[in-house]
């Protein structure tokens, strides 16, 4: 049971990217499928922010206290050596991981500009062939192939 | 009486501005919030959360919403689309060029400390983000405008003319 | 977090609606719909991350994926379609069955992750309170991700904005700024080629 309690997150982000990947597999409309694409995409993220919290952490932004130099409050500090010293002794403050936020907040920005980029192949699928269904398309692929072929 | 006939008129007229008189004033009032919002979380970026991404996503929504109310071609001529493509290589060539002005300062890549190398509070870092994040913030404000620019005057969704009619090439 | 804390519960809410959401993703033939719930699949998994003290990442969630991605798609849907056609049945049962034995496969995997809330899995113990510290004396500015962001792993964001930059470029070429990629038509002397082209062609 404590197990459930300690994955309890990743089990749900596991059925989370499942149900976004059946609708990128399952569906044959291709804007279903780049949402389906998005909603997986999504799920990733909320797996790796689930890894980055800290029990009893704190949002990673430092108080001005902790800063060494910033604003004034710099009054001990020459060496950098020295302070960093100080300030690892002294933290009690726990912050949650900041580097799979970092890693997860460009992710988002391209994740929409890479789904700019298929809604754009699907708008001129669209234009060419009149259909943004995959069955219908590949139909036409055939038709046109065999068309080909006997002119 | 007198404003049931203005409400036949306006009908009458079709899509005429006083039906979207609320609107537009709201819109008004709030797209400088927006963009001044967007700038805040920009400047902010290094105090709280926020920083280039967000900051250009804000930015570009206050155009984007200046375009859904206004019209998208009204929109172009606040920020005409010549603009943009010059907005976004420039933000990348700030990105990069603040990597170049490092090494022509004497560090490596990136390494802002050599915008202030003596300093004690790490102003050559602050100078050094600055920096780097406007050049996130032109680039991602101009993309996604460029994105919505894209999508919003491609047109309604015409059949082609020689695409395939199926069912009926399917019976022959 | 063995026991059920405020957080936890929270935590179970929010994850039920994102699953809810999910599966309603999956089912529904609207597109109008599908699009809506995708934005409001993005706005949930932002209150998700505020609850998971991952601030930066619910901003951009919240303006990013809630808002620019559901405009996108909205414009994409006006151009195309506004219904998904039907998959029958019978088509669907090999995507399920993939689908299941990778979630199986996660879920064998389930027990080598951290611990939920760990301080001391390798995830949290090492790189990022080496950032952490080190942002305190050598950068000094408050926010940590920023200074992650911009300057510890500056080859990276400026690896991102050129992805941007790109996928920028791409829209320009696929659909033009003005919306005429693609139809434009050369016009030599006055001839319109594409006239007598098409006339060939049909």
């Amino acid at each position: 049971m404590t197990m459930v309690f300690e994955h309890f997150n990743f089990a749900v982000v596991i059925v989370l990217m499942m149900t976004g990947l059946f609708a990128v597999f399952a569906s044959h409309n291709m804007i279903k499928k780049l949402v389906g694409l998005s909603v997986f995409q999504t799920s990733v993220f909320l797996l790796y922010i689930s890894i980055s919290k800290v029990t009893g952490g704190r949002p990673p932004v430092l108080s001005k206290k902790e800063l060494h130099g910033y604003g004034g409050y710099d009054k001990a500090g020459d060496g950098a050596d020295a302070a960093y010293k100080t300030v690892s002794e002294t933290a009690e403050i726990i912050y949650s991981n900041p580097l799979p936020h970092v890693l997860i907040l460009t992710a988002i920005v391209v994740g929409v500009a890479t789904l700019a980029i298929g809604l754009a192949l699907v708008v001129r699928t669209r234009e060419e062939y009149g259909s943004i269904e995959e069955d219908e398309i590949d139909a036409y692929n055939y038709q046109d192939n065999l068309e080909g072929a006997s002119r | 009486m007198k404003r049931a006939r203005k409400r036949a008129r306006a009908n009458k007229m079709g899509r005429s501005e006083n039906q979207h008189i609320i609107l537009r004033v709201v819109a008004k009032l709030l797209i400088p919030l927006i963009a001044v919002y967007g700038l805040y979380v920009h400047f902010h970026g290094d105090y709280g959360p926020g920083g280039g991404f967000q900051a250009g996503v804000i930015f570009a929504s206050s155009i984007i919403l200046y375009a859904l109310i206004f019209g998208l071609d009204e929109a172009k001529r606040v920020v005409p689309p010549s603009w943009i493509r010059v907005i976004m290589t420039l933000g990348g060539l700030v990105f990069g060029g603040t990597g170049v002005a490092t090494w022509l300062l004497g560090g490596e890549y990136l390494n802002y400390t050599m915008f202030a190398p003596d300093s004690t509070h790490a102003a050559g870092q602050h100078w050094g983000i600055f920096a780097v994040e406007i050049g996130v913030l032109l680039t991602v404000t101009s993309v996604i405008l460029a994105i919505f620019y894209a999508f919003g005057s491609r047109g309604g969704s015409r059949r082609p003319n020689n695409a395939p009619n199926l069912s009926d090439e399917d019976k022959s | 977090m063995s026991s059920l804390t405020p957080a936890f519960i929270l935590d179970i809410g929010l994850l039920a609606m994102l699953v809810m959401v999910a599966i309603a993703v999956v089912r529904l033939r609207s597109l109008f719909a599908i699009v809506m719930l995708q934005g409001v699949y993005s706005l949930i998994s932002a209150a998700w991350f505020v609850s998971l003290d991952a601030v930066d990442v619910a901003f951009t969630e919240a303006a990013v994926g809630a808002g620019i991605s559901t405009v996108l798609m909205l414009g994409a849907m006006l151009l195309t379609e506004r219904e998904v056609k039907p998959v029958p049945m019978r088509r669907q049962w090999a995507p399920l069955f993939i689908v299941v034995v990778t979630g199986m496969a996660m879920f064998y995997a389930l027990g080598d992750m951290p611990m939920f809330g760990d301080a001391n899995s390798i995830a949290n113990a090492t790189l990022g309170v080496e950032y952490v510290e080190a942002t305190k004396s050598q950068i000094i500015i408050p926010n940590v991700v920023s200074a992650v962001l911009a300057s510890y792993r500056g080859y990276d964001t400026f690896g991102e904005t050129v992805v941007i930059f790109v996928a920028g470029l791409g829209i320009v070429l696929l659909l033009g700024l003005n919306g005429n990629a693609g139809r434009w038509r050369a016009k030599p002397n006055g001839q319109d080629i594409s006239q007598i082209d098409e006339q060939d062609i049909s």
